[in-house]
């Protein structure tokens, strides 16, 4: 068996007397798109800030690319390529999409304390930041504040800075959310060719999309996984047709 | 080139501070050199603020112990070259500016750097009211050192030196500091436009973007923090040695909120908002100060007004919205 690029062993996180995290146990394994659905309150938020390190776990482990990675901040995390999307797109509004690119791929060369040279000049910072925005499609819109683009167009940009991080994996946090049809569609299109690139986790509550896409789906209801599977595995699944997916199934 | 409309008004921003002092130096009206000499070095001190404020985020209401810091060091060293007396580890005082300056910015950055370590794991309100409450410290530690003037402050008796020229003339003062303000505009320009400017900016946008690509917040705004204390502390030498004179006045909160006033009424985070909220300033005290006690209270109601109405400041009126590539 291939090793996960991400292992999630045992984690339990609790707050209080609310367990949001009980013992959750997955991971991603290389070139998939593994779907981590359930119902609102289930934990997902919860588990995606313990992943990405905004939150510590109280047991339990995450490795991420062959390294335990459960003591380290966010930054380190982000340098060890885990590249996210947020459910609210997390841009600099103030700056182009290009700069915003620019920023992830500086940070990529590892060289944010220089002082003195211009980025505005920078061929080598513009360039990779352009050839990001092409792969997404914001070519077009690259010299445009990013607080004036739309919702759709925040989230590419989001992606273009995951992939100028070059990520080894990427974790999409409800990214169908707020897009309508005609978004959702063409993000799914886009996904599908993403995970060439590296695997998805995708938190995500649109069925459509996930059944799409998703090589495998874990189910959280009350911070447990309580069913992981292949999408005709989980469809079928009578407890996760009773916790959570209803009719839709 | 084609000039776009800010660096136009900048321009001329700058050729009238540069134009004023001539003027009076021309027709025998020194008080009106002095008088610029002051926006020049109030614009130092908030160029220094700008970039904390403008570029980071980062309101410090404890720049002026920065300012203060800067003043204390032109004033101790000229009083011990003055007695003769050597300072710490038998080093010796001096007279001359450009080391004073040195000694200002490299002794303000590292305070800045001590301040910054701690109150830097706070933000917003917090983060206001520990800078404040550092300056604060400063302040109080200064009114209570009597080898220093304590309360009353220490006097530079004659101007101190610089090579070549002499500083006792007003426009050769005011020539002095218009020069080392360019250098600063200068400065905060390269660094406004570099990876590490981007950065802060960056920082000050969107904290969280910043780590998710990978940068630590904190360290960015650390280093940020400390080029602006050395800066605001340069400009503490020359307002010392252009008064001749620091007291621990120069450490209190007004001065702090005055930098930041500065900075709003110029415009935020702009190259020239600080040279122009400084003229703005010194302006309305010269002007409205003669006509009452109480220019203050008008001084109150303007700020009032650009904050509700102008919220660019002048260089947002005049060059309109800033532009961040």
């Amino acid at each position: 068996m291939v090793e996960p690029v991400l292992q999630i062993s045992n984690l339990v996180k609790n707050f209080g007397a609310l367990r949001a995290t009980d013992g959750v146990t997955l991971d991603l394994r290389p070139g998939e798109i593994h779907a981590l659905i359930g119902p609102n309150g289930a934990g997902k938020s919860t588990l995606i800030h313990q992943i990405c390190g905004t939150l510590r776990q109280d047991s339990g482990t995450v490795r991420f690319a062959g390294q335990d990675i459960g003591a380290l901040g966010v930054a380190d995390r982000a340098r060890l390529g885990l590249g996210r999307t947020f459910q609210v797109s997390s841009i600099a509004p103030d700056f182009s999409g290009l700069r915003n690119v620019m920023l992830a791929v500086q940070a990529k060369q590892g060289s944010s304390f220089r002082f003195f040279k211009p980025v505005m000049r920078d061929k080598t910072l513009i360039d990779t930041a352009m050839a990001m925005l092409e792969r997404v499609g914001l070519t077009a819109r690259a010299r445009v504040p990013a607080a004036e683009l739309s919702h759709g167009e925040r989230r590419q940009l989001e992606i273009a800075m995951a992939l100028a991080l070059g990520s080894k994996a990427f974790l999409l946090d409800e990214p169908m959310a707020g897009m309508g049809p005609e978004g959702s569609k063409s993000l799914t299109r886009f996904l599908d060719t993403l995970r060439r690139e590296a695997p998805i986790l995708l938190v995500e509550h649109d069925m459509d999309a996930v059944f799409a896409l998703a090589d495998r789906i874990s189910v959280l209801v009350y911070g447990r996984v309580i069913a992981t599977g292949t999408v005709e595995e989980i469809r079928r699944d009578p407890t996760v047709r009773t916790a959570y997916l209803g009719d839709h199934a | 080139m084609i000039l776009n409309r800010e660096t136009l008004i900048n321009l001329v921003l700058a050729a009238l501070l540069l134009a004023v002092p001539f003027a009076a130096d021309a027709l025998g009206q020194p008080f009106y050199i002095t008088l610029a000499t002051r926006i020049a070095i109030l614009a130092l001190a908030a160029t220094g603020l700008n970039l904390a404020l403008g570029l980071g985020g980062l309101v410090s209401f404890g720049h002026a112990a920065f300012f203060g810091i800067g003043g204390y060091v032109a004033g101790i060293l000229a009083a011990h070259a003055f007695s003769g007396e050597p300072l710490l580890f038998g080093l010796s005082g001096t007279k001359q500016m450009w080391v004073i300056w040195i000694v200002a910015a490299i002794l303000s950055g590292l305070v800045g750097l001590a301040i910054g370590a701690i109150s830097l794991r706070t933000s917003g309100v917090y983060f206001i009211m520990i800078t404040l409450a550092f300056a604060q410290m400063v302040y109080y530690f200064a009114i209570s050192w009597p080898a220093y003037g304590g309360e009353d402050g220490l006097s530079i008796l004659v101007r101190n030196q610089f090579p070549g020229v002499n500083t006792m003339r007003p426009l050769t003062f005011f020539l002095i500091c218009y020069v080392v303000l360019l250098a600063a505009l200068g400065l905060f320009a390269l660094i406004r436009a570099s990876r590490f400017g981007t950065a802060l900016q960056a920082a000050r946008q969107n904290e969280v973007r910043v780590a998710t690509v990978g940068i630590q917040p904190y360290r960015i705004r650390l280093t940020g923090f400390a080029i602006s204390a050395a800066v605001t502390g340069l400009a503490g030498a020359l307002f010392a040695d252009l008064n001749r004179f620091v007291s621990p006045s120069m450490l209190s909160w007004h001065m702090s909120g005055e930098l930041i006033v500065l900075i709003i009424l110029g415009g935020t985070g702009r190259l020239f908002g600080p040279l122009a909220g400084a003229a703005l300033y010194v302006i309305f005290e010269y002007a409205l100060g003669g006509l009452t006690e109480r220019w203050q209270f008008f001084l109150g109601l303007i700020l009032l007004v650009v904050v509700l109405f102008a919220r660019g400041g002048l260089l947002g009126l005049l060059a309109g919205k800033a532009k961040h590539g």
